[in-house]
């Protein structure tokens, strides 16, 4: 989008885009048992995306990296089928997961399970899905 | 705290009924869209006052969630309007 950029929704955007970002992390993490998860929270950071988009910003930009929005997507993918297929190689079935409780000095009860890294792999997935429809569908046709 | 929350739903009704009126009535989009904003942070208020009520934050996330995406949809048709013009 080829806008008149706006001071106003610039400043606004610039509080507004790391915080949604952040939430979008607390809820990954938060997923295992309490709303959110994975999907959610990709969802909010492909929102936080869209408002990037909005204020006229190429979305990419909002990672201070370059990042290919597909290599995310793939990658995204690849995380969630390895989780699911790893249990096989333990002769247990498909998508099973198992959990540890870790004492970590300052953290006290930390429980980690292996739905975390499936959770993970689905927030990259819709995070690199709303990039790659940002910078195909988004963009100005230059004919 | 039973008695505030009430009087607080009343307020939020109120309101969400005046927000409807203008989206009937307005005469312009943009009216439409200042309505249906305000008619979204009356549900994101009503959320607050009913965790309040019931005393479990259960719900809270939903308030962000919510408020977000209505602070998105709005600057998202207010670009539309200036490129098409009300």
């Amino acid at each position: 989008m080829t806008h008149a950029r706006s001071l106003i929704l610039d400043t606004c955007v610039r509080v507004v885009f790391p915080t949604a970002l952040v939430f979008s992390l607390f809820l990954l993490f938060t997923g295992h048992n309490a709303p959110g998860g994975g999907f959610v929270g990709g969802l909010v950071a492909a929102s936080a995306f869209v408002l990037l988009w909005v204020a006229g910003a190429d979305p990419g930009t909002g990672l201070r990296v370059r990042i290919d929005a597909a290599v995310l997507l793939g990658c995204g993918l690849g995380i969630s089928v390895l989780t699911a297929v790893a249990p096989m190689a333990f002769g247990q079935p498909l998508l099973d997961h198992t959990s540890w409780e870790l004492y970590l000095g300052p953290f006290e009860k930390v429980k980690l399970t292996t739905t975390l890294a499936f959770d993970i792999g689905v927030y990259l997935v819709v995070v690199g899905l709303a990039l790659v429809i940002l910078n195909t569908l988004g963009r100005e046709r230059t004919a | 705290m039973q008695t505030v929350t009430t009087i607080a739903f009343v307020g939020l009704g109120l309101t969400a009924l005046l927000c409807l009126a203008r989206l009937f009535r307005g005469p312009s989009l943009a009216d439409r869209i200042v309505a249906l904003d305000l008619l979204l942070f009356v549900i994101v208020g009503s959320v607050a006052v009913a965790a309040v009520r019931s005393g479990s934050g259960a719900f809270l996330d939903v308030l962000v969630v919510a408020a977000l995406l209505g602070f998105v949809s709005t600057v998202t048709v207010a670009r539309f309007i200036e490129k098409r013009g009300a």
